[in-house]
């Protein structure tokens, strides 16, 4: 039997089609735990390679012949070396090309919607890390929200549907990624916007986004109305996009809300997060479909892959906007909260301009979940 | 630290480096200790985890200028 190569965009692909998939994880228990590829009809083993160097006899009867079979491990050499002894036992099996490292990377475009004049708006699912990426198109322009550090992926993508990047957008300073928008932005000679009250430290030039300017792309015929949102960050951002979407950065999300306290200022800034959830979010229309800069969990995905829902929608459901009493609101956001993103300070640097780790380092500090929300 | 014997598995990557390791701890005794250089970042949670899997010791480990040292005793 042969082995196969699988890549990371056909494992996106059964993660949206919710196709069925078995997945031999081989790296060790502790890295299995903190973060694994996850998909509603994915069945898992973790069985590490260096207890298979002897033989792959112990879990032949656990691995099933009749769907597809996929070797996984962080960078690639041990899922190939485990993959050819399952294949030498008779197995048809694949690896993943690139492993975990590839996964975490992967960014898989969801078109959203159209917009009023003309116009669309697309996301960028990072599937492997939960990070969503936004393009908006108007006009032969587009703009660019909370890239991800891989910038190739947008610029090609803008090049092939013929439109020029002009403006380049973080929703505020990011803690669990790197953030490509300062790259594309000098590749392509776009605006960087990043709300000054995060940008005190950063050590490049960069336009201010702050509440109440109108940023247009594509000659008038799309308005981007910033909404300062504190409470993730001091400087957190959303945005109201041709009064149809809410791009609601790490403040809001699906099935959780974002943490306060990854700048070190939980205590500081969980009234900022009250106030913009439970005041500034109930002003704006139920009918805006929100947008957030993540999902936590596979089922936040929609059945296209994309992770949206309207505004009315989540003040129903979401228990995080559901918390009456402020005092527990108080305790839920500071205390217990779950561990913070691997790397987290660097990442911050990194995205101040203060160091400038090479692209190796860049990948393994973003190794693992992103962890920006509270549940 | 009293090395029995030293493993040079610099410059490969996983997951040579632990099935060289297991390799060399085939041809000692109970009690001698492996000495371990490896450039590879994954060998450090690796072999702490093989170790334990296996009921050996990792007696200690460091980082120098891209190396990792390892010493494992056979258990």
């Amino acid at each position: 039997m042969s082995v196969k190569e699988m890549t990371a965009k056909e494992v996106a692909e059964k993660v949206i089609n919710k196709d069925e998939l078995f997945i031999l994880d081989v790296r060790n228990e502790s890295d299995f735990n903190d973060w694994k590829i996850e998909g509603q009809n994915f069945e898992i083993l973790n069985t590490p390679y260096f207890d298979l160097l002897e033989g792959v006899e112990e879990i032949m009867d656990s691995v099933p012949t009749n769907k597809d079979v996929l070797v996984v491990c962080a960078k690639e050499g041990s899922s190939v070396f485990v993959a050819e002894m399952l294949s030498e036992a008779g197995l048809s099996i694949s690896y993943l090309k690139g492993g975990m490292k590839a996964w975490s990377e992967h960014l898989e475009p969801v078109k959203i919607g159209d917009m009023e004049n003309g116009g669309e708006i697309y996301q960028f699912v990072r599937l492997g890390k939960g990070c969503l990426s936004y393009m908006i198109v108007s006009n032969g322009e587009a703009a660019i929200f909370d890239s991800t550090r891989n910038v190739g992926i947008y610029v090609q993508f803008a090049s092939s549907i013929g439109v020029k990047i002009t403006h380049v957008f973080d929703t505020h300073l990011h803690a669990d990624h790197i953030s490509g928008g300062r790259k594309i932005a000098e590749i392509t000679n776009a605006t960087y916007w990043i709300p000054p009250k995060d940008a005190e430290e950063v050590t490049f030039e960069y336009s201010p986004l702050e509440g109440g300017n109108v940023v247009t792309i594509g000659n008038t015929e799309l308005d981007i109305l910033p909404l300062y949102s504190p409470g993730h960050t001091i400087g957190s951002t959303s945005f109201v996009i041709d009064e149809k979407y809410l791009l609601s950065g790490d403040i809001l999300f699906i099935d959780s809300i974002g943490r306060p306290d990854l700048a070190g200022l939980a205590e500081d800034w969980v009234g900022d997060l009250r106030e913009t959830l439970y005041n500034r979010y109930r002003e704006l229309s139920d009918d805006l479909i929100v947008l957030p800069a993540h999902f936590m969990i596979i089922e936040e995905l929609n059945n296209d892959g994309s992770v949206a829902k309207p505004l009315g929608t989540l003040f129903a459901e979401n228990h995080g906007l559901n918390i009456t009493d402020e005092a527990e609101f108080r305790q839920i956001v500071t205390a217990n909260l779950p561990p913070q993103p691997n790397s987290y300070q660097e990442i911050r640097e990194t995205n101040m301009g203060k160091i400038t780790p090479d692209d190796e380092k860049q990948r393994e500090m973003e190794i693992g979940p992103n962890r920006c929300a509270v549940r | 630290m009293n090395t029995d014997k030293l493993l040079n598995a610099k410059g490969l990557a996983c997951p040579m480096p632990i099935v060289k390791t297991k390799r060399s701890m085939n041809d000692m005794e109970t009690g001698q200790v492996l000495e371990i250089h490896a450039t590879d970042k994954g060998a450090q949670a690796d072999l702490a985890a093989w170790s334990r899997s296996g009921g050996h010791e990792l007696v200690q480990s460091t980082e120098e200028n891209g190396v990792f040292k390892f010493w494992i005793k056979k258990g």
